[in-house]
């Protein structure tokens, strides 16, 4: 009699072990440049980028780099951006001690058939329809990335999809330390 | 008070501490050299820019004070990108001006227009494109600031034309807060904690080593180090970067690790229990296969670059310091001499069974490259400053030469720049005009930056080149006769061509041959008679002599080759 195979679950898609780099820069010309440039000559990968100006500072920008912490450790990371002149403060959120929000847009061409369909998918996503013609529908979901990842996947069954996604943005969560 | 921006950019220098600039001017920077000729800052019109950042590199290495340079824009710009990258690698403070198209040219594929903030980004510590004449005081008080703390290395700052040529009410920054630097904090206070757990690892040791990189240097701390190892009675190793920073005559020094080090610093680092990093980064010429490396080694890593951490080596305990500051506090905490003697009885026993060695010379030539560096050292006056070229030559003058204190040994390590060695050597006889500077130099490397010898004549800077003329890229030499099956692929140069001692005369130098061990003495007695302008010594060496110890690439430490005499004794 053989010994079966404890029951693991559905397999699941193999997890990259992202982290969150919340950057304070000097808002400087060529800033992200030499971001950019110093992840690509170190061979660090970026996961997802998003900038923007800082709360209340037309001097500082921030800028939210989700890094595959798998191509480099985390330490090299912090340690080189640091370096960079213009780097103000980095600030690190593991996932599990931060909340993460993303937005992502999507445009649907539809046959008429499809759209109740439609309907419910958008309906069951929390998404808001922000655009429609005759033919099509223009949604947005500014939600978690896992949800904003079920709901491309969702959409992926219609054969006319646009879709655009920001790269997340993140603060610690509330009552908690970061690590 | 109204000032041109060129005007203030080199009102900028003087404040700054400038008395040596290195350059050669063209379009975008010609506002600035006007300005220059009413100054007191001495000017070295060199005849390529890689001459000038080279010199700038030999200036500060030699002084401890940051080498300036000056260039145009375009070509003038891209031609200093091999010394920057070389100053980035080494942690060299430099400062580089260059020329920039109009602001308003900018982009526009402009005559001499190229993008140097762009280029030099990951070779510099930082840079800036100043936009208006008045940031130009700030931004080189910032580029001072920046290339010189913490970490040194190299700030270039590119000026547009129009910015040096527009009007500007001057001002100088009186405080470090003026320099608008939020985000760059070099000072970093030591944590006792750290101090205290290496401590801990060093009274436990059994066979310690210092090894003593670039960052010794850096921060001055030889005198500390000094100390440090007398009173702890540990070996010490020196890096290829930190010949120098402690004498090689001390009985306590094993000399330098690495692919061409000494026998004993080698297997000192591979049987060590305990490696005490000073401003050393793990380099893979020292590390070796590095998964190989010191297998048995607890690590205290000491540096002021808290990306070196666990960078290649992950450390048991790290001290975020300058190297001095570290020393000091170490020395303040470790308990007086440890008993170390089974450890240095074996150390002695590798030194007297593997010391370095060579073949002896014969009387007719063609030379022992090892002889005429030893024969120079003995020849020359104590503190005399050697630079060098890339290659073998450079290994062997980093092993045949006594390094006694500080500022004598200036090369290119990180980088591995050939054609550093002239160059490098005219910026240190102009920051120590005191001391005899000779350059150990190869043929292949010597032909790169030979024509700044004309700028050193001009400039009446009288340094003294050792070419060892084996009529080949010898270290590529080296490794084809060693690892290729001895099939020699575009390594050979020949002797004759170039005549070295016309070439030396038309430049305006003494230039002399020496095919044998009498001539060898006799040149190199002449070439330190003269005193007024540079020599050249075309030395005829033996083609077929190869650099050893070595550890082959790859390999790791364990696999270190001696040189063949040594061969088949006990390990």
């Amino acid at each position: 009699m053989t010994t079966p195979e404890p029951y693991v679950g559905p397999t699941a898609a193999p997890v990259v072990q992202h982290h969150i780099l919340s950057v304070l820069v000097e808002n400087k010309a060529g800033v992200l440049a030499r971001i950019a440039g110093l992840f690509a000559r170190r061979g660090f990968n970026i996961y997802s980028l998003a900038v923007a100006p800082a709360e209340g500072h037309a001097r500082f920008s921030r800028i939210t780099i989700v890094v595959d912490a798998d191509s480099a450790p985390l330490e090299q990371i912090v340690g080189q951006l640091n370096k960079l002149v213009n780097v103000v403060a980095i600030t690190d959120l593991a996932p599990k001690f931060a909340i993460e929000r993303e937005l992502l847009l999507a445009t649907i061409r539809t046959e008429v058939d499809e759209q109740t369909n439609l309907m419910e998918i958008i309906a069951a996503a929390n998404a808001a329809i922000v655009d429609v013609d005759a033919h099509a529908v223009t949604v947005m979901l500014a939600a978690t990335p896992e949800a904003c990842d079920a709901l491309e996947r969702t959409l992926e069954g219609f054969a006319e999809v646009e879709l655009h996604r920001t790269g997340r943005v993140a603060l610690p969560r509330l009552g908690k330390v970061t690590s | 008070m109204k000032l041109t921006g060129a005007q203030a950019l080199i009102k900028s220098l003087e404040e700054s501490g400038v008395d040596t600039i290195f350059g050669l001017p063209g379009g975008a920077i010609l506002p600035v050299y006007d300005p220059l000729l009413d100054s007191s800052i001495r000017h070295i019109l060199v005849r390529h820019e890689q001459g000038a950042g080279h010199m700038a590199e030999g200036y500060a290495m030699a002084t401890g004070r940051p080498g300036v340079a000056l260039v145009t824009s375009g070509p003038g710009a891209t031609n200093i990108v091999t010394p920057i990258a070389n100053a980035h690698m080494d942690s060299t403070p430099l400062v580089v001006i260059t020329g920039q198209v109009p602001t308003s040219a900018i982009g526009t594929d402009a005559f001499q227009e190229c993008d140097i903030t762009g280029i030099t980004m990951g070779i510099t510590k930082h840079n800036f494109l100043v936009q208006s004449a008045s940031e130009l005081p700030r931004a080189i008080a910032a580029a001072f600031h920046i290339a010189t703390t913490g970490r040194p290395g190299p700030v270039l700052v590119d000026v547009p034309k129009d910015v040096s040529q527009s009007m500007m009410d001057w001002w100088w920054p009186s405080s470090i807060s003026e320099l608008d630097l939020p985000g760059y904090q070099p000072t970093v206070d030591i944590n006792q904690a750290d101090i205290d757990a290496a401590v801990a690892l060093i009274e436990a040791a059994e066979r310690p080593v210092l090894y003593v990189g670039g960052g010794t240097l850096k921060s001055r701390a030889s005198q500390q180090l000094i100390a440090f190892a007398e009173r702890s009675n540990i070996p010490v190793v020196t890096t290829l970067m930190a010949r120098g920073a402690f004498p090689d005559s001390h009985p306590q020094h094993l000399g330098m690790p690495g692919m061409h080090g000494f026998y004993t610093a080698v297997m000192a680092m591979q049987r060590s229990d305990l490696l005490i990093s000073l401003g050393a980064r793990f380099d893979d010429r020292v590390t070796g296969k590095v998964d190989g490396f010191a297998p048995e080694a607890k690590i205290i890593h000491v540096d002021i670059d808290r990306a070196e951490f666990n960078k290649v080596r992950r450390v048991d305990v790290s001290i975020q310091a300058n190297v001095k500051d570290a020393l000091i506090a170490l020395d303040a905490s470790t308990s007086p001499v440890k008993n170390l003697d089974a450890w240095w009885k074996t150390l002695r026993s590798w030194q007297a069974d593997y010391p370095l060695t060579y073949d002896p010379p014969t009387s007719d030539g063609p030379l022992r490259p090892q002889l005429v560096i030893e024969s120079i050292a003995r020849a020359s006056a104590p503190g005399t400053i050697v630079t060098s070229g890339v290659g073998q030559h450079q290994m062997w003058a980093a092993q045949h030469w006594q390094y006694e204190e500080p500022g004598t040994w200036i090369n290119s390590g990180g980088a591995g720049t050939m054609g550093f060695g002239v160059p490098a050597a005219i910026g240190a006889k102009v920051g120590r005009p005191d001391r005899t500077v000779w350059t150990i130099d190869g043929d292949g490397c010597f032909q790169m930056t030979a024509q700044e010898l004309v700028t050193a004549r001009a400039e009446r800077i009288p340094i003294k080149v050792a070419i060892l003329n084996n009529a080949y890229l010898g270290m590529v030499r080296q490794w084809q006769e060693m690892f290729y099956d001895e099939r020699y692929s575009e390594v050979y140069l020949s002797p004759d061509l170039p005549d070295y001692v016309k070439w030396a005369e038309a430049m305006g130098c003494v230039g002399l041959r020496a095919t044998n061990p009498q001539e060898m003495k006799d040149v190199i007695e002449e070439a330190n008679s003269i005193n007024d302008v540079p020599v050249v010594i075309d030395f005829r060496t033996d083609s077929s002599e190869k650099v050893f110890p070595m550890v082959p690439s790859g390999a790791t430490n364990d696999e270190i080759m001696v040189h063949p005499s040594q061969r088949g004794k006990r390990s």
